[in-house]
């Protein structure tokens, strides 16, 4: 289980939050169907450091972002 | 001592040069290259492996072979490859102790109870075996099923398919590797892909560890690592890599001659053919390459688990591991080509895909051999993220496979 700390709460337990994907992903309300698409569907997937968000459901319900090593699991505030 | 027995393919060097090089030696790259061979007389191709030979998910699936999809696209394909499966030891000359035990998938719900209804008359419709089993015919197929009213996850039915069943995944992956490589294919192991050329937007080799290969044609078969090569050709795909943990318990006397799935509390079981409980959980939610998981999600599949089957109490599990698995948005493959010309993927099968191995195969031997999709791929192409005519499979036709 990954052990992920929270900006208000501190080092809590995976179970606690919701996985929310890739961070800084804009919205572009006049994208073309190709952006668009893009958009909703595709996101970075790197074997490495990713930029990624968490929310903090069974807690202080927070939304927060980290950089995790996708293979490692590690989490930093920077990569 | 007894001699080594002979191997089953060769361990060639790679060439400077193939007709078709597939990324990948997993069960789709190996069923690809089978049928490139087969089918369309094309021999001089190479499979490169980073690791060994089906070490990947193909040595980690829990080895479920079902057609029972829900949408059209979806059924078409899955019961082709069903149907191949159903030949495929003789054609293959090898035992793949293929067997088609029934496959039952559990309604917990009323909800459950209309969609797998719903599932059967689709199913039928397409040609595709189904039955609805109430709650009795339930108990009579499984009798160690817990359907007594006062269960945590109530048995309201189920959907049966009795073509569906099981196979040994390393013999599938043997006895593929055994007739491309007689075919002439040369399966290359520890090589890994580390780039692609590209002139004009036309994909001409791949940079390898082993050095530069040179290729008319580069099909893509890495499973979970696709979006890893795919940004080395500069591609965006709709994928995400998720953990897939399963796991095995200790071997017991024949106690389960079907194959159970219940996809509202993610369980998958079976019992192989030396005895084992094999298991599958839900994927993990955060994105990895790590090949392992979180322990709470097998401890929830297991509380979930012995809720239906209260006889497995004392069952000792032995071990449990992770394969990365490639999602796609709308949880169906995606085969095709790219914008690259010349590169085809063939992904996204995330949770599922041993159970289309041969029609995967099948579609994207096709594909590549004629340089447009394959009727059964046609409707699995990139460009449905754009239309949106998505094949959403995701709560149809199960999640859990």
């Amino acid at each position: 289980m990954l052990l992920i700390t929270c900006p208000h709460c501190g080092p809590r337990d995976e179970t606690e939050f919701r996985y929310g994907d890739q961070a800084g992903v804009a919205y572009t309300p006049d994208a073309d169907d190709a952006a668009w698409a893009a958009y909703l569907f595709v996101r970075d997937n790197p074997k490495g450091w990713f930029h990624e968000r968490w929310f903090h459901a069974h807690g202080c319900r927070t939304w927060f972002s980290v950089h995790r090593h996708t293979v490692t699991h590690e989490m930093r505030q920077q990569p | 001592m007894s001699p080594h027995p002979d191997f089953l393919w060769r361990d060639p060097e790679p060439r400077r040069s193939y007709e078709v090089v597939i990324v990948g030696g997993g069960g789709h790259g190996l069923a690809t290259a089978y049928y490139l061979a087969r089918n369309h007389g094309v021999r001089d191709v190479a499979v490169l492996e980073k690791g060994w030979l089906a070490g990947g998910n193909m040595a980690r699936n829990t080895t479920i072979i079902r057609s029972n999809y829900l949408w059209d696209e979806s059924a078409a394909i899955y019961e082709h490859s069903l149907k191949l499966w159903e030949g495929l030891s003789e054609e293959l000359d090898y035992d793949l102790q293929f067997s088609q035990r029934g496959v039952l998938n559990l309604a917990h719900s009323l909800s459950d109870v209309r969609e797998g209804r719903r599932r059967v008359n689709a199913n039928l419709l397409n040609g595709v075996d189904a039955e609805w089993l109430d709650p009795a015919e339930v108990a009579a197929f499984c009798p160690i099923l817990n359907v007594s009213g006062s269960a945590r996850y109530p048995v309201l039915g189920a959907t049966l398919q009795r073509r569906a069943g099981i196979a040994k995944h390393d013999h599938v992956a043997w006895a593929l590797a055994r007739k491309a490589d007689a075919y002439g294919v040369d399966l290359i192991q520890n090589t890994e892909v580390t780039g692609f050329q590209i002139t004009k937007n036309r994909v001409t080799g791949v940079e390898t560890t082993r050095g530069t290969i040179a290729a008319g044609t580069v099909a893509l078969a890495a499973a979970g690592h696709t979006s890893v090569l795919a940004a080395k050709a500069g591609l965006r795909l709709p994928l995400r890599s998720h953990p897939l943990q399963a796991m095995v318990s200790e071997l017991l006397e024949p106690v389960l001659d079907c194959v159970v799935m219940s996809n509202a509390v993610h369980v998958y079981v079976s019992q192989a053919h030396k005895g084992e409980l094999v298991m599958g959980a839900g994927i993990d939610a955060y994105t990895s390459y790590g090949r392992r998981g979180s322990f709470h999600v097998i401890e929830a599949q297991m509380a979930a688990a012995l809720e239906l089957f209260p006889i497995f109490s004392r069952v000792r599990l032995l071990r449990t591991w992770a394969g990365i698995v490639d999602v796609s948005p709308d949880a169906s493959p995606i085969i095709g080509p790219t914008s690259v010309e010349g590169l085809y993927v063939n992904a996204g099968w995330g949770t599922g895909g041993f159970k289309a191995t041969t029609g995967s195969g099948w579609a994207y031997a096709d594909t590549i051999a004629n340089g447009r999709p394959h009727a059964l791929a046609a409707p699995f192409g990139l460009e449905r993220f754009t239309t949106g005519a998505l094949i959403d499979e995701h709560g149809a036709a199960a999640v859990a496979h």
